[in-house]
């Protein structure tokens, strides 16, 4: 059976990972090479590199960088942020790329959606579509110029599926960084319209929030990018608990079926004499 | 196979090939080059054909390079062992149905159809699936009967099932991985499918002699 996707989204600003909060305010986290070797040591399922400085700055995406990160990605790594021919596609190929991300080009060159599913295959293009909540409903957020266009998210889903877009990656811009959980609203409008497989992205908090959306909405893939970020094992903590209620991949060492959560899904220590049998435990490395 | 032999992943402009080495690399195969050049290919060992692309434009570019004569030459006549990834794979059946009908390599005799599948299958098939396996050897040894790879695909090969050594299922039993003689494909990305899939490149090389 076809698992539901537990992904990373690393927003990448003038070469650092950082943190992102409602579109406007960044903290620092790392460097992406480093967060992508761990995020596939614990087991991710899928990595977004979105580089949100690209465009704004007028650059082309930033190849070195993407090629140094993609060394240790193990897993499929989906690259935005700057892209604007297909050459440039063709280049991030080139470089570790498993799939493209258009945003801003999406909005200004719906030709390039087009074009790009006619090379590289319609499974290749990831259309990011940025969601704000107003008066009007949902509608496409503009991320360069920071406003609301007039043009509605599901509007603009499907126009983008005509193209050929082959997922479509939804983000919460009242979400980002809220901790707040998935705008289920807002995911559950997409999905409706879509025939193609949906990301969600913004707002998660923790195990719960991924267990929900998958539950009642038909998102293939649920990504959070902040809370990944900052403690260990992040990833397959959250894939342990998820994975108690639904079919997910759950492969590493590290597989916290016999753990305990407290009520805010924090792990509970475990008694001395477990951690004392521990000690003894030899654990040999897996020879592929 | 020893890690010292000459691996060449065809380049043929529209693969993931940077991915691939990297996947191949880390199991310790220094020996591997990215390239379309005639010679290079010539003197490889053992051949793998990429793939993130639509059908067309990758036989086509592959024709334009002249990469379906050298590859004839060395699959079919020098039995080269070669192992296609995902469209790399398709291009080795008879024709393929997306955007109109264009011809393959007609290495294994099929066509390369599209999924067609009621409203709740999302199209492409993208994600983690499990694979049945008919075929254990060589490609699967390493790898527990209830594996799970990467996909993501809008259109599969039907082909004989003789020639088929896994499936997935999705809604319809799609074909994961085939194999005739030296020919080998699969339709996930062993590259991208973490430790699974490294582990179906070390049975691959392996095998061979």
């Amino acid at each position: 059976m076809l698992k539901k996707r537990v992904a990373a989204s690393l927003v990448v600003k003038d070469g650092i990972v950082v943190q992102s909060i409602g579109f406007k305010k960044y903290l620092p986290v790392g460097k992406p090479t480093i967060a992508i070797e761990f995020l596939n040591k614990w087991g991710i399922d899928e990595i977004i590199l979105v580089d949100i400085s690209a465009t704004k700055n007028h650059q082309e995406p930033d190849f070195l960088m993407i090629k140094n990160a993609a060394l240790k990605c193990h897993v499929p790594l989906t690259i935005g942020g700057g892209i604007k021919t297909i050459d440039q596609i063709r280049e991030l190929m080139h470089c570790g790329a498993d799939k493209i991300s258009l945003n801003q080009s999406a909005l200004l060159n719906r030709k390039l959606i087009s074009g790009a599913a006619n090379v590289f295959g319609d499974q290749c293009v990831v259309i990011s579509i940025d969601a704000l909540k107003t008066d009007k409903g949902y509608q496409v957020f503009d991320y360069v110029n920071q406003k609301a266009l007039d043009l509605s998210i599901v509007e603009f889903t499907k126009e983008v599926q005509d193209l050929g877009a082959g997922e479509i990656l939804i983000n919460s811009v009242n979400r980002d960084g809220s901790y707040l959980g998935y705008d289920l609203d807002l995911i559950d409008s997409v999905c409706e319209v879509a025939n193609v497989p949906v990301i969600c992205c913004g707002g998660a908090k923790n195990a719960n929030d991924f267990i929900k959306v998958f539950n009642e909405t038909n998102v293939s893939a649920a990504c959070a990018a902040n809370f990944f970020h900052f403690t260990e094992h992040s990833v397959n903590i959250t894939k342990s608990i998820i994975k108690r209620n639904l079919d997910i991949r759950l492969e590493t060492f590290a597989d916290y079926n016999d753990s305990e959560y407290d009520g805010q899904l924090r792990l509970n220590k475990k008694t001395e004499e477990v951690l004392e049998n521990m000690l003894f435990i030899r654990i040999e490395k897996e020879v592929i | 196979m020893s890690l010292k032999k000459n691996i060449v992943i065809i380049d043929y402009g529209v693969g993931n090939t940077y991915s691939v080495s990297n996947a191949i690399k880390y199991l310790g195969y220094n020996k591997l080059v990215i390239s379309d050049d005639e010679n290079v290919i010539k003197n490889a060992d053992v051949l793998i054909l990429p793939g993130v692309g639509a059908f067309e434009e990758a036989a086509n570019n592959l024709r334009s390079r002249s990469l379906d004569v050298i590859l004839n030459e060395e699959v079919l006549n020098k039995k080269k062992p070669i192992l296609g990834i995902c469209v790399g794979m398709q291009l080795m059946a008879t024709l393929s149905e997306e955007n109109g009908i264009h011809y393959g390599l007609n290495w294994i005799e099929g066509r390369v159809k599209k999924l067609q599948l009621p409203k709740e299958f999302a199209i492409p098939h993208v994600g983690w699936n499990d694979v049945s396996i008919n075929h254990v050897e060589p490609l699967f040894s390493r790898n527990s009967k209830d594996s799970n790879f990467y996909f993501d695909h809008s259109y599969y090969l039907d082909c004989d099932s003789n020639y088929v050594s896994a499936y997935c299922d999705y809604h319809i039993k799609v074909t994961a991985a085939v194999q005739k003689e030296n020919i080998f494909g699969v339709q996930f990305h062993p590259e991208k499918s973490q430790t699974n899939g490294l582990k179906l490149f070390r049975d691959f090389f392996n095998s061979i002699k």
